[in-house]
């Protein structure tokens, strides 16, 4: 039992989920622990990324590099379309905009009158077969007890291969010029306003790169899944993102990865744990599945409480960096 | 029996191999699909009142709190939940009418939201903790309360035992339930109650002086923490009664509240954020909005436009409809 629990969640922590949440993360990190952007609706981001890229080739029978190009655009403008109204605001308002901006586009491509684009509740498929096309794994099971297949290995591989890759620009920006601004409009913008900097256009940036990095999530998390459906994109999903984030610790460039990795051992090791005990009978009474999401949830939740209140820097991030308030 | 929609008895379903579909096929009396549009006007604007003076009663907490702590609460729509879920064990798990559960779970709701700041917010005040952290916190503990209802009640909808089917009243072109016509009488009475409270009483006026200016209230002798307390259980009885309403007039289940808190948002912000009279208004307005909408579009998408309207009032007027430009820089 202990067993099955350790490998389910390990399964789970080195997978293409874990990789698209980091993903998801990465980019978080490069609003909120860097820029001191609040944004609530990374899920949004992720959603256009994972449609644009499903629609283009599944609807219209494009090529997958095109539907690659399509998602990230389409992260693009919807930064451009949030980003101005609320860039100037505080920083909750930001927040509330972002998180309605990602439940209007759930409910748009769920919605019946979207059906030819986007299959509404039933989603899309058939959009992946390129992509495993270029796999070059043999197929038959690999790393030993965890069972992947040759296309999980594949999409897995170039999974974090590009939060590594990304992670490193996120590195290397934050080094340069441009990431010190970023990093003086979130510790005080007036300043950072006073010298003479346009501090609109650098929040908008790093909306978009931010976004961007969203999306290419999402395009990894919907190529591993093989289909693509509405209620992938709820809004819970940025805050998993966000409770990784935290857990990594805010700020580091390595924050997101191990975030993602530990949260989705811990989550998947609590659930594989409560999956066993509800099928053992233990507690009368109760079954199902329900039970395995409310627990697990309930545990997240506790989670960003806990972390927020007593290590909000999580396990990688300096307390110094995090002085971040609403100003 | 027939169809309750009998010009249309034909669905169009696509269905992937080796996966399953429903198809929902209603019965009952048949609705007829009128066109004429003043009716269906009519009909929407009454649903839209009832729905907006909903929002209205549970935005009122939200803004509150925000006005006096600077806390954007994003556990609010969950107190929705949970109050109509107190009132659904106490009425159906117990077996009390509706009309003793309510009351009761009014005040466990209020008395809910002021333990959440006797323990929770306070504690965290004390210790300056930023409004960003805090608003975290929040979101921790909104998926705490929903999924506990989750655990306890089920994901499937429910109703409450009394007042479920009721024979429509006609007023000229359009038809209410008296149980509506209740939850909308009540509701405009919850909030002229309200609104004659924080105008009235010396307790209602502390409250809109610390949501105003803190410190300013704090130094003219204000016992900011317990006018704090006050508004949350305040906030917390209003919201706990907005969830039993919803409850009566469509059902209850456990993500009932986190639907509404975005609608709550749209209407705190287009009224303006902290002021409770902007959140009156601003909550029927979105209440409107929604329901107007689905005279000319999708139900499925009445939400969206609520939504943008949000998203446009922060283009146009971020300060909202009754807030002053200072607070926003």
């Amino acid at each position: 039992m202990i067993e099955t629990l350790f490998f389910d969640a390990l399964r789970s922590a080195i997978g293409p989920t874990a990789a698209s949440y980091a993903l998801l993360a990465v980019g978080l990190n490069l609003h909120f622990g860097y820029t001191g952007l609040l944004n609530f609706g990374q899920v949004g981001y992720m959603l256009v990324g994972a449609y644009g890229l499903s629609i283009t080739v599944a609807v219209f029978g494009g090529p997958l590099w095109l539907g690659l190009i399509v998602g990230m655009l389409a992260a693009v403008v919807l930064s451009i379309i949030l980003g101005a109204p609320t860039l100037r605001l505080r920083a909750d308002y930001l927040a509330i905009t972002t998180i309605a901006a990602s439940e209007i586009l759930r409910f748009l491509v769920r919605n019946t009158g979207s059906d030819d684009l986007t299959g509404s509740v039933f989603g899309l498929r058939q959009f992946a077969g390129e992509f495993y096309d270029w796999s070059p794994f043999a197929p038959g099971e690999y790393l030993g007890p965890l069972g992947f297949n040759a296309n999980r290995m594949w999409v897995t591989l170039v999974g974090w291969g590009l939060v590594a890759a990304l992670s490193a620009m996120v590195w290397t920006l934050m080094r340069s010029p441009w990431g010190r601004v970023l990093r003086s409009i979130r510790e005080d913008e007036d300043a950072a306003r006073s010298l003479g900097k346009n501090v609109f256009l650098y929040k908008m940036q790093s909306l978009i790169i931010g976004g961007v990095i969203g999306a290419i999530g999402g395009m990894v998390f919907v190529l591993a899944l093989q289909n693509v459906t509405p209620d992938m994109f709820l809004p819970q999903v940025t805050f998993f993102a966000f409770a990784i984030m935290i857990l990594g610790g805010t700020s580091t460039v390595l924050g997101p990865t191990a975030g993602a990795v530990l949260f989705w051992f811990l989550l998947t090791g609590l659930q594989s744990g409560i999956r066993g005990v509800v099928d053992a009978g233990v507690i009368p009474g109760i079954t199902g599945g329900q039970v395995v999401g409310a627990v697990s949830l309930i545990a997240v939740g506790l989670l960003l409480m806990l972390l927020m209140v007593f290590r909000p820097q999580g396990i990688l991030g300096d307390r110094e960096e995090l002085r971040l308030d609403v100003s | 029996m027939g169809l309750r929609d009998p010009d249309n008895p034909a669905r169009e379903v696509r269905v992937f191999e080796n996966s399953t579909s429903a198809v929902v096929f209603a019965l009952g009396e048949p609705q007829v699909q009128t066109s004429d549009t003043p009716r269906r006007l009519l009909q929407s604007s009454v649903n839209g009142l009832k729905f907006g003076l909903i929002i209205a009663m549970t935005a009122i907490g939200l803004s509150l709190i925000f006005g006096t702590t600077g806390l954007v609460n994003f556990a609010h729509g969950d107190l929705v939940t949970v109050g109509a879920f107190l009132a659904y064990f106490l009425n159906v798990t117990l077996g009390l009418p509706l009309l003793i559960a309510a009351p009761l779970a009014i005040a466990a709701g209020g008395a809910l939201a002021g333990g959440l700041d006797r323990q929770v917010w306070r504690p965290l005040r004390a210790q300056r903790t930023g409004l960003i952290a805090m608003l975290v916190v929040s979101i921790g503990l909104s998926f705490v309360l929903r999924h506990v209802v989750l655990l306890f009640f089920g994901g499937s909808r429910q109703s409450y035992t009394d007042f479920g089917l009721q024979t429509a009243l006609e007023f000229g072109l359009v038809r209410v339930q008296p149980v509506e016509l209740w939850v909308m009488g009540l509701s405009v009475a919850a909030l002229v109650a309200v609104g004659l409270m924080l105008n009235r009483t010396k307790l209602g006026t502390s409250m809109r002086a610390v949501a105003d200016n803190r410190d300013l209230a704090e130094s003219s002798g204000i016992d900011v923490q317990r006018v704090i307390l006050a508004v949350w259980v305040l906030g917390g009885g209003l919201t706990a009664a907005g969830g039993i309403f919803l409850g009566l007039i469509e059902s209850v289940d456990y993500l009932m509240g986190f639907r509404l808190l975005l609608l709550m948002f749209a209407g705190v912000i287009l009224g303006g954020l902290g002021s409770a009279y902007g959140a009156m208004v601003g909550g029927v307005i979105v209440g409107f909005v929604s329901e107007f909408s689905t005279v000319w579009f999708s139900s499925q998408i009445k939400y969206v436009w609520a939504l943008l309207v949000l998203i446009v009032i922060l283009l146009v007027r971020p300060q909202g409809i009754l807030g002053r430009r200072e607070r926003f820089g």
